[in-house]
């Protein structure tokens, strides 16, 4: 029993963090529908600013908050100097260029950083297992990952629903040559929304950092859940990312986890422990082929255009 | 006429192609260059050119000519590479090979072609038996060897159950074999996870807490390995279960994996601390030719098996037609290496010692790996009697 709640806490945390990435990412394909590869490198991009920050300034809080800073920036920069060009253009060339953007990060990371990895180091007080419930102990630094993740989907929720920015991000989402008539400045709008899920993979690359290496290419895996979760959820719908990126987090880590021993019940030693991880990797492909098939615009999707 | 003459130019070069080709040895060299891995393929790249320069850049007198290739650490692009190094460049060896499933995809490739392969890394279990070739030579060691090792000490340090974890593809499935081929305790779980893309390692760290295994093994090379261990201390498995392994901890990942390295143990044919002649001179010129890098066994590796093809082409006077005559010669294993000297199996796998590294300080205070004990003397590896070759 204990050993189930551990496992749905692993897997609660993965779809959190992987919600923080396809947060970015739906918004900025749902309202701006543009396609954008390159978000995996603003993920990579925030943890190695933070590792950056945090070894200048010896505090992880103070370091982990000036990249999200600087995430932030660099993806204001980004839309600004080269994405916004490309608004008009077909998918397929957006497509195109910034997997051009993808090159161009992982080659100035080597330039700057080097290709060896940086290594992110936790302060002494996120190292320690605590106890949740007697007999159930869990990394601090994960739950962590827990509590931040779940403030931030909190804080988006209520700046989506309640404020002015977040109407017009869902008008955005529903009708964009609308809200352009209706005298709505569309430009300052993308740009901040490209800002915002900037934001949101770099704080989900500098969380994930301490838990991986800091690496070239670290967004690339990755960013193929995200999309596999955008596409679940709904495109452009922060709620439909929320849910699916949880389901896909606990379906992937209860899959790891209990596949190969349901599997070793069926077949013999050897083919399940083959069977099961690749089995196991499978299923939220299954899960998005499934719902492709019985509600093709996603479980939750955002308001029809 | 000005057509002419580029014309005439470029037949001249055409033909002067082959007759360089013949006066040269030439060497592909198949590793992975880019992505999280390439650092590995930098190391055996930075020892083998270590090693050229050593021989004077020449090998019985003849210049050496090597065609570095990545295998983006895929076996279908690795067969690829290995194709176009064997029928356009015509090279003389190939070289190289970190992963295993790279290297038994393009075995067949070079085997078919009778030109040599050095593997300088991988060691499948398949290579050793069944699929053992003439052409076919290890300076490395067979998988299941270093785990086997580590299994070895692991029964010395009276460990009385182990939780396995490792990757889902060939290597990972030899190395926990080996473990279990030597080990006499129980083995409470096997875990393979996905590779390389599975990063985090939580499920299975649950699982081997939960399973109270009195220790646990894991193989993770590269840098998963960093991830690993961030993970096992994160976790605080680190001060509840120890950790043994083989080829988690070397010089490439240690600068990363920092202080949660210190006290995991690690079983490894070659340190950087063995006191042979000529492990000195190739870890100092090492580290002044690459400034602020330290050579791995990887890199060891590559270095001997340039010195086995020096051994080979100067048994023949460099004529490289007498195949058979250099494998004779190889199967001798007629040079000094890094390890110390060793023997062929049949099977074209070192039969070697095993030795038990640490995580300590040096004199820098920089961490570094250092030999504490010899495992296993003259060990060979467990496929032997299923290769065909005599």
């Amino acid at each position: 029993m204990y050993l189930v709640i551990e496992q749905l806490l692993n897997g609660l945390q993965f779809g959190l963090l992987l919600f923080l990435l396809a947060a970015g990412l739906t918004l900025v394909f749902g309202i701006m529908d543009f396609v954008n590869l390159a978000h995996g490198s603003l993920y990579m991009m925030g943890a190695y600013f933070a590792a950056t920050f945090v070894a200048w300034t010896g505090s992880f809080v103070l370091g982990t908050l000036m990249a999200l800073g600087a995430t932030l920036l660099l993806g204001i920069v980004l839309e600004y100097v080269a994405l916004r060009h490309l608004y008009g253009r077909d998918h397929l060339d957006q497509v195109l260029a910034t997997f051009g953007l993808i090159l161009f990060f992982n080659d100035a990371v080597r330039l700057i950083w080097g290709p060896a990895g940086l290594a992110l180091p936790l302060p002494a007080w996120l190292t320690v297992p605590v106890q949740i419930i007697p007999g159930v102990y869990y990394p601090a630094y994960r739950l962590m990952i827990i509590v931040v993740a779940l403030a931030v989907a909190a804080l988006l929720y209520l700046v989506v629903m309640r404020t002015r920015i977040g109407m017009l991000i869902r008008a955005g989402a529903s009708n964009r040559e609308m809200i352009g008539a209706l005298g709505i400045n569309i430009k300052l709008l993308f740009t901040l929304v490209f800002g915002l899920g900037a934001a949101l993979a770099g704080l989900a690359g500098l969380m994930q950092a301490p838990i991986l290496t800091v690496q070239i290419g670290m967004g690339e895996n990755i960013l193929i859940l995200a999309f596999v979760i955008i596409v679940i959820g709904g495109i452009g719908s922060i709620r439909g990312a929320f849910m699916a990126a949880i389901f896909v987090g606990i379906i992937d880590t209860m899959g790891r986890a209990f596949l190969p021993d349901l599997l070793r019940k069926v077949l013999s030693g050897a083919a399940a422990s083959t069977a099961a991880p690749a089995l196991s990797s499978m299923l939220i492909y299954l899960l998005m082929a499934i719902v492709l098939v019985v509600r093709p615009e996603g479980l939750f999707p955002a308001a029809k255009r | 006429m000005k057509k002419a003459f580029w014309l005439a130019g470029a037949m001249a070069l055409a033909l002067a192609q082959p007759a360089t080709a013949a006066d040269s040895i030439k060497i592909g060299f198949v590793s992975t260059f880019s992505g999280p891995t390439a650092v590995i393929g930098n190391d055996m790249r930075n020892s083998f050119e270590l090693a050229l320069d050593h021989l004077g850049r020449k090998i019985d007198g003849k210049p050496v000519e090597v065609i570095y290739e990545d295998d983006q650490q895929k076996p279908d692009v690795g067969k690829q590479k290995t194709e176009k190094l064997v029928q356009s460049d015509k090279v003389d060896f190939i070289v190289g090979y970190i992963w295993s499933n790279v290297l038994l995809a393009s075995l067949k490739t070079a085997v078919d072609s009778k030109t040599f392969l050095i593997s300088a890394n991988a060691g499948p279990s398949q290579l050793a038996g069944e699929l053992c070739s003439p052409y076919v030579f290890s300076t490395s060691w067979q998988n299941d060897q270093t785990p086997a090792a580590m299994g070895l000490y692991m029964n010395q340090k009276g460990v009385k159950s182990v939780f396995l974890i490792g990757p889902n593809y060939a290597a990972g499935k030899d190395m926990l074999a080996g473990v279990k081929s030597t080990f006499k305790g129980e083995v409470v779980g096997e875990e393979y996870t996905v590779w390389p893309s599975q990063l985090d390692f939580s499920a299975e760290l649950t699982k081997a807490r939960n399973s109270k295994a009195e220790s646990i093994f894991v193989f993770y090379p590269g840098a998963a390995g960093v991830q690993f261990l961030n993970q096992y201390a994160q976790a605080g498995i680190k001060q509840q279960i120890p950790l043994y392994t083989a080829f988690t901890v070397d010089e490439l990942s240690l600068p990363l994996q920092k202080d949660n390295a210190i006290g995991i143990p690690g079983a490894q044919e070659w340190v950087n601390d063995l006191p042979n002649d000529e492990n000195k001179k190739f870890v100092a010129d090492y580290r002044k030719k690459y400034t602020g890098l330290r050579p791995t066994y990887y890199g060891a590796q590559a270095y001997d098996a340039a010195q086995l093809i020096n051994s080979a082409v100067v048994a023949v006077k460099g004529d490289l037609t007498k195949k058979d005559a250099m494998k004779a010669e190889m199967e001798k294993a007629n040079f000094k290496s890094l390890r110390g000297p060793f023997k062929y199996g049949k099977n074209h796998i070192p039969i070697q010692n095993f030795y038990l590294q640490d995580v300590v300080k040096d004199a820098d205070g920089q961490l570094s790996l250092k030999t504490v004990a010899t495992i296993v003397k003259d060990d060979q590896d467990r496929f032997h009697d299923k290769c065909p070759m005599k």
